[in-house]
């Protein structure tokens, strides 16, 4: 299974909006996603409520995985999300 | 449908007069005791798909409305809402037989839990589920989502009360007026209104019973509510708060009413800061100046020279005009470490104000030197005058040290019933009077100011209490002595006619006030004013006394 790991770049860390603008990319691919931390358990990288349960810091590591037609480029979109700082995107 | 015209009359907190559709501010819904599962758990689950479509509409819709703090968490809370985890939690528990709204509360308290034990900020997300969760069963229930309304149009906004939770998106732009059927002058509603400059009318009885949509005015100043107005009382609503707005730029300098007759108009002073602040007000003087700011805090009264200097930064800020000092106000409310008297049961009823010179006369002395010496080639007209005096021989006492020191205007505070009874006498040995409102009505009510408990016994309306401020401005009338009003009381514009009526000559408040103040009172001619006075005299209680001299002086502006 296809498998990319990243850093969160946002500075309040992957809460609210962030997460909000994470779980829609993730629901916009073709195929689902699963989020983790290194040694957790994955979650449905489409729900904010999962992801929030994550309490994924800035700077902390997450390893994404899909499976499916399109599954690389679809890993790709949602890792861009998570690796821009939103907060200084604002800003 | 007809809907007939009803008058609601509530306390006007921040005034205003606008007109609108009333948009209701929902409580949030209660689950119905012994809640059954709906039938086939399919259609409730279509049922509760649509309920959460339509709530992350809302929240999506409001996040674009929102200031920009308000976005970030409608935006997450729009996303919850979508969440497909949350939704397949949720049917999981109808296809287990539970109720839909119940499935909803269910499902959002397992997240919930799980938010509160990471803590900190995520912890903070949990009351964003709860929302959720209100929203998502209101809709399920039928009833309104709860929260502040979405209107495409500005709207008048109607509650039973609002929380500071509900006024943190409040913005001027959507709310037109707001009014509440709880709440008072001082409620949180009211300092938020005020604040925003959004027309209200707190503790207004029987409005919440207003339907959604209806059309309502609401007048802010007068506290008056008028479902399905006609266009003429609009017109003439409208009318007459252009007059009042028109005279509150129209009018600057000395206070006077329509006939001509000088109000003046002073500043209390309490704070140093306040001092250049003041000077820069457009007033006759400064009517109180609080001193107590000198002696609190410190373990040892000022020096003379200490005094001395800050006393001559107020009085060279007001060269040319007068300010009226009271001497040190210690005691009860204000203890002072070196002025502290053995322990009272009963500190408001104690030693306090004027009686402490008794104990510490040194403490006056000083005072008296220091602002005696300030006074000396500063340019304003300085008087003295002495807090919470009770009796004659105390007003003698405190005239004659005064005058000894060099002070030619020694005046007394009257704060307690027997000064204002006895206020011919007062005026035998003093050079004029002023008014403390907020002690008068805390002495003459027997209601402890700090606690105010039963917050009508304190209002500055309270007929008993005009009765007190008429007796001693007819005094002073007597003896052409000088008799004002100082205190929160007199910052209310119509109050202000009322003691103008009553035969006060000068009214002391925080600076922010005088523009309306003076406004209200260049509206009327001294008859005009007695009569406001003597209804409030004659009325029944203080809210009664308010509502029927708001409605007089309305009728005074129509005519």
């Amino acid at each position: 299974m296809p498998e990319i790991r990243a850093k969160v770049a946002s500075t309040v860390g992957l809460h609210a909006r962030p997460a909000a603008l994470f779980a829609a990319a993730a629901a916009a691919a073709p195929v689902p996603i699963s989020v983790c931390k290194p040694g957790g358990e994955p979650v449905d990288a489409r729900s904010i409520l999962s992801v929030l349960t994550l309490d994924a810091r800035c700077g902390d590591e997450l390893i994404l995985a899909a499976e499916g037609p399109g599954a690389q480029e679809a890993l790709a979109s949602v890792v861009k999300v998570l690796e821009t700082n939103h907060d200084q995107a604002e800003a | 449908m007809e809907v007939p015209t009803v008058h609601l009359k509530g306390i006007g907190v921040s005034p205003g007069v606008v007109v609108g559709r009333v948009a209701k501010l929902s409580p949030p819904p209660v689950l119905p005791a012994g809640l059954v599962p709906g039938g086939d758990p399919e259609a409730e689950i279509l049922r509760t798909r649509q309920a959460l479509d339509r709530v992350r509409e809302e929240l999506g819709e409001r996040s674009a409305h929102a200031a920009s703090v308000a976005v970030d968490v409608l935006t997450a809370q729009a996303a919850m809402a979508a969440d497909p985890v949350l939704a397949a939690s949720i049917f999981g528990k109808i296809r287990d037989g539970r109720a839909a709204p119940a499935a909803v509360k269910e499902a959002l308290a397992a997240f919930g839990e799980q938010l509160l034990a990471i803590g900190g900020y995520l912890a903070e997300r949990a009351a964003d589920l709860d929302d959720i969760g209100n929203r998502v069963i209101s809709v399920l229930l039928g009833l309104p989502m709860p929260g502040l309304p979405l209107r495409d149009e500005p709207f008048v906004l109607l509650a039973e009360d609002l929380a500071p939770a509900d006024t943190a998106t409040l913005d001027a732009s959507s709310v037109l007026a707001i009014v509440t059927e709880l709440g008072g002058p001082t409620s949180h509603t009211a300092i938020i209104a005020k604040s925003l400059g959004i027309p209200a009318v707190v503790a207004c009885k029987g409005a919440f019973a207003v339907e959604d949509g209806a059309r309502m005015l609401v007048d802010g100043m007068t506290g008056t509510v008028v479902t399905e107005p006609s266009e003429e009382e609009v017109s003439e609503r409208v009318g007459r708060l252009a007059r009042r707005r028109a005279a509150v730029t129209e009018y600057s300098g000395p206070g006077r009413l329509a006939d001509g007759s000088r109000i003046q108009l002073l500043v209390n002073v309490g704070t140093s800061s306040d001092i250049e602040r003041a000077g820069h007000a457009d007033c006759e003087g400064v009517g109180l100046f609080r001193t107590e700011f000198l002696f609190l805090d410190r373990p040892s009264a000022p020096s003379v020279e200490e005094q001395r200097g800050t006393y001559r930064r107020l009085f060279e800020s007001f060269s040319g005009r007068k300010v009226v000092v009271r001497t040190l106000d210690a005691g009860a409310d204000k203890p002072l470490a070196f002025a502290r008297m053995a322990d009272e049961p009963n500190p408001a009823l104690g030693v306090r104000g004027y009686r402490t010179a008794r104990y510490l006369p040194e403490l006056l002395e000083d005072q008296l030197r220091a602002i005696s010496r300030a006074a000396m080639g500063s340019g304003a007209d300085v008087w003295v005058m002495a807090p919470m005096v009770a009796t004659p021989a105390e007003a003698a006492d405190f005239a004659r040290r005064a005058h000894e020191l060099g002070l030619p205007l020694a005046g007394a505070m009257v704060e307690v019933p027997a000064a204002a009874l006895r206020a011919e006498h007062l005026l035998d040995v003093a050079d004029f009077l002023s008014i403390g409102t907020n002690d008068l009505s805390q002495y003459t009510y027997a209601m402890d100011r700090e606690t105010g408990a039963i917050p009508e016994l304190l209002d500055p309306w309270q007929p008993a209490l005009l009765e007190l401020v008429r007796l001693t401005a007819a005094a002073g009338k007597r003896a052409g002595k000088p008799v004002g009003v100082c205190g929160e009381a007199a910052s209310d514009p119509q109050l202000a006619v009322v003691f103008a009526g009553l035969g006060v000559g000068s009214l002391s408040m925080a600076p922010v006030s005088l523009a309306e103040v003076r406004a209200e009172l260049s509206l009327y001619t001294m008859d005009q004013c007695s009569e406001a006075a003597e209804i409030a005299i004659s009325a029944r209680d203080g809210e009664s006394a308010r509502a029927s001299v708001a409605r007089y002086l309305d009728s005074v502006l129509a005519g």
